[in-house]
């Protein structure tokens, strides 16, 4: 049926290598362990939109992975766009898959089934590009364990020809350096452009291949050719060809290139206009996280929370018209039968054209029986008119993240809001009928003190008593506190991380002030919070402490039962690393970070300034009012120039002529 | 509006997709195909669709029934099928549509008893035949399942090995067990209860619902 070269031979990390499985073979052995395992229908694919390729008359085929269950996967945005661009192509095809949970996991080792696609079942090792996304960090240990299962040797350096390529994407990737020793190129950036490129080098490479050259001319083809010419691919990193070394006390001294063709410094892509929101999203056969169609409203976000990954590296802010945007949903909703509409964005009420999307999708989508979702709405009393404009059923609760309790922290975080803006909010919200608000707060911020965190409790009972006020007891509030890390690209990328004391300690003052009656307190447990700390600052030497962890069983790092402290304790001693460096040290002012060769376009210098503007309690106001210089204009200044007009937040560059004429 | 009856197969992946999930891909099926589904009353309005009987995850059905409301006043049934047919997921197939009197009642009600093949993916005992028939000749059957015991003998109708002639539906597979159970509410046999009598476990056998039988008047 499918042609399989008799020589694909897949090699296990226990070092036995064996032939690789058919499609056909794969299923039959499915049909044994399905049943004995949760929720089966995960590992089945043959959901409605899926794309099936002819295999055999496609030269080059990438499957797409999205490193947790496929209960959370299926439903990324990212990877479904991603999967789209692929599959418009005559010259590939995309498939997907996910991780096993660790029942089906077991069963597939003990049954030697090895990873394979969701829509043909053909083994991942059978692929010429296996394409990661990573948008978190404590996804790390899934995608060592994804390369296991797929049969392929863990680290880069130890792939051939014979091995797919394996790439990553996604905001993780900012700092690709603690996953440098297993991915063989990143994504830096917006993936909807560089990935044609990418798969036009390896398609050229395999076209190669299969062409006019023999054996004897392999070594031409060597791996480290594909990736010599990766690396020329602006936004592609290719860790390989940089090195990195290191100061006496640890830190870093510089980061070097090895070979002429790498560049120094790689720029993060981006798309000067958002091409069309997929429409045909794949609709599961069982029940997943995220039922629901979801149009991107914007992308970016000028609203500089210093604490805000996500704000610094997706800048500049560009926007999709209203007609654009209602059209893609009745499109989506259409083609795929969803209960569900997410309208999504980093800050939706920033929307310029906010008021008439609301509108409008209120008017399209009336009586239909459908939820519209619009998260990170800012806190004042518009949103409120907002939502009860997209709310049929009126749902039961109302999410606002003020981040923060004290005004001196509002500053420091760049996000303010005054206390009495937040109260007549709530009070709108709890008048109108929500019987429930949720609040969303951050410990851990810089410079915060208990007082603060007290802050927290009172504003809290303020809010509640306001909800007293319109609905007596039935009024509701859930308050959730997360702890706050701090990530590279950003203004906060200098700071210490709380230690566990400290979190502890301020987990318990909330403890006692907030849980009683109507009042709900949920927190982080302060372990996640060192885990996503030290992956999130971590440098190249941190890869040894991931390998070591997923060799010693770590994964689902995300899962709060699944995560296992004492083994990455374990692996950070194994490799000779003291955790604490990584996130409890403040950073020097003129400090090299591991990952200063990967630019988000916004300047370290600016980051600096923003930092030290957030000692003093200074605050930067919205970016689309007056433009901070914050370097993404002098980056992508060709093609703001391009793309005149208001998609852009950007202020509009002038051409050169024009400013010649003006001066 | 107006009650139709679909009966329709579940193969594929779909056989991984339980009861509750499966009213999920109808509703969306049902969407997309852009037909009117009408919705209870209430606070909470609920698509009004009814499948006759729960199929468990991991069976094949061949002709399972689906009642389902639309907000229609009269309707082309010959267009339907190929209607649904084009907005559901692979390993969905609707083999007939017909209209029904909106008030008949609820179909899960009506089910009787239901007929199961099920081919053995491994080599079976050699003495199958006789272990079926002690089966049917055994005055009772008692069993155990979610701590509550039962009998399941009279549950079971039939028991048989299936003739030769319907071996050809699926190539080169094993031996193939006939069953019709007892499919009342309150009173279902189960056919992985009976392949537990005969010591094969689920993993090596391939289920199939081949029809579901109701009370002789239900569907007229």
């Amino acid at each position: 049926m499918r042609r399989f070269h008799p020589f694909s031979l897949i090699q296990t990390h226990s070092g036995i290598i064996r032939p690789m499985l058919s499609p056909a073979e794969i299923e039959t052995r499915l049909e044994r362990v399905l049943l004995s395992v949760q929720k089966p229908g995960r590992y089945v694919g043959g959901e409605y939109n899926i794309t099936i390729k002819d295999w055999d008359k496609t030269p080059t085929r990438v499957a797409f992975i999205f490193p947790d269950i496929y209960d959370i996967g299926v439903s990324n945005v990212g990877l479904k766009i991603l999967y789209d661009q692929v599959n418009q192509r005559p010259d590939a095809l995309a498939e997907r898959a996910c991780l096993p949970w660790v029942d089906m996991e077991e069963k597939m080792r003990q049954h030697d089934i090895p990873l394979y696609s969701l829509e043909t079942k053909h083994p991942l090792a059978a692929f010429d590009i296996i394409g990661f996304s990573l948008p978190y960090e404590t996804l790390y240990t899934n995608v060592l364990n994804a390369i296991d299962l797929a049969g392929i040797p863990i680290r880069s350096s130890q792939r051939s020809a014979a091995h797919p390529l394996v790439i990553a994407g996604g905001h993780a990737c900012f700092n690709p350096e603690p996953m440098h020793a297993f991915i063989d190129a990143f994504v830096i950036g917006e993936g909807e452009e560089v990935i044609h490129e990418i798969v036009g080098v390896v398609g050229k490479f395999k076209g190669l291949q299969v062409g006019k050259l023999k054996p004897s001319n392999l070594p031409a083809l060597q791996r480290v050719n594909v990736l010599k010419e990766l690396a020329q691919i602006p936004g592609v990193y290719v860790p390989r060809f940089h090195e990195t070394t290191y100061h006496a006390d640890g830190t870093v001294a510089k980061i070097e290139t090895t070979i002429p063709e790498a560049p120094k410094t790689i720029t993060k892509r981006i798309c000067a206009r958002l091409p069309s929101p997929p429409t045909n999203f794949i609709v599961p056969n069982i029940d997943i996280v995220h039922n629901r169609v979801t149009v991107e409203v914007m992308r970016g976000c000028t609203r500089g929370c210093r604490f805000c990954h996500a704000g610094m590296i997706t800048r500049p802010v560009r926007e999709r018209s209203v007609e654009e945007i209602v059209a893609a949903a009745k499109q989506a909703i259409a083609a795929t039968g969803f209960e569900e509409l997410a309208l999504l964005s980093l800050s939706s009420s920033d929307y310029t054209h906010i008021l008439s999307l609301v509108q409008a999708v209120s008017e399209k989508f009336k009586g239909q029986h459908l939820t519209i979702s619009l998260p990170s709405l800012r806190i004042e009393t518009v949103s409120v008119d907002l939502m009860e404009a997209l709310k049929e059923r009126r749902s039961s609760g109302f999410t606002l993240a003020p981040e923060a309790a004290t005004e001196r922290m509002r500053r420091i975080i760049n996000k303010f809001i005054p206390d009495e803006q937040i109260l007549a909010t709530a009070r709108e919200i709890y008048t109108r009928g929500w019987t429930t608000i949720k609040l969303y707060f951050m410990i851990g911020h810089p410079s915060e003190t208990l007082e603060d965190v007290q802050a927290i409790a009172e504003l809290c009972k303020r809010i509640l008593a306001e909800g007293r006020k319109a609905l007596g007891g039935k009024a509701r509030l859930h308050a959730g506190v997360g702890t706050f890390v701090p990530k590279p690209h950003t203004p906060f990328q200098w700071v210490a991380c709380d230690t566990v004391e400290q979190i502890e300690a301020k987990q318990q003052l909330l403890r006692r002030e907030l849980r009683r009656g109507n009042l709900k307190l949920s927190w982080t447990d302060p372990k996640d919070t060192l885990l996503e700390a030290w992956l999130s600052r971590g440098d190249r030497r941190m890869a040894e402490v991931i390998y070591q962890a997923w060799k010693n069983g770590a994964r689902f790092d995300a899962w709060g039962d699944q995560r296992r402290y004492e083994i990455w304790m374990g692996a950070f001693a194994t490799a000779g690393l003291d955790p604490a460096f990584y996130t409890h040290r403040p950073r020097h002012a003129d400090e090299v970070f591991p990952w200063d060769h990967i630019s988000s376009a916004v300047r370290k210098k600016y980051l600096f300034e923003d930092f030290q503007q957030s000692l003093e309690g200074q605050v930067r106001l919205d970016c689309r009012e007056q433009c901070y210089a914050c370097g993404i204009l002098p980056t992508f200044n060709a093609m703001r120039k391009a793309n005149p007009g208001d998609a852009w937040k950007c202020p509009e560059v002038k051409s050169n002529k024009q400013v010649a004429v003006s001066s | 509006m107006i009650r139709l009856r679909v009966t329709f197969s579940k193969d594929g992946a779909l056989r991984y997709t339980g009861h509750l999930d499966l009213h999920q891909v109808w509703e969306r099926t049902i969407r997309r195909a852009g037909l009117p589904l009408a919705y209870s009353q209430g606070f909470h309005p609920t698509p009004k669709i009814q499948l006759a009987a729960a199929l468990p995850l991991g069976f094949i059905g061949q002709a399972e029934i689906m009642d389902m409301w639309l907000d229609l006043d009269e309707i082309e049934t010959a267009s339907i099928a190929p209607q649904l047919q084009s907005a559901a997921p692979p390993g969905l197939t609707v083999l007939s549509v017909e209209q029904v009197d909106e008030r008949s009642p609820a179909l899960q009600t009506q089910v009787e008893s239901a007929e199961y093949e099920v081919t053995l993916l491994d080599p079976p005992p050699a003495d199958l035949a006789s272990h079926l028939s002690a089966i049917m000749e055994a005055a009772s059957l008692p069993r155990e399942r979610r701590g509550k015991a039962y009998d399941l003998r009279p549950l079971i109708e039939v028991l048989t090995l299936t003739s030769t002639h319907l071996l050809n539906s699926r190539e080169g597979q094993g031996e193939r067990v006939f069953m019709r159970l007892a499919a009342r509410e309150g009173a279902t046999g189960r056919p992985e209860e009976v392949l537990s009598i005969l010591n094969i476990p689920i993993e090596s056998a391939r289920i199939e619902r081949i029809r579901l039988l109701f009370r002789q008047d239900a569907l007229e």
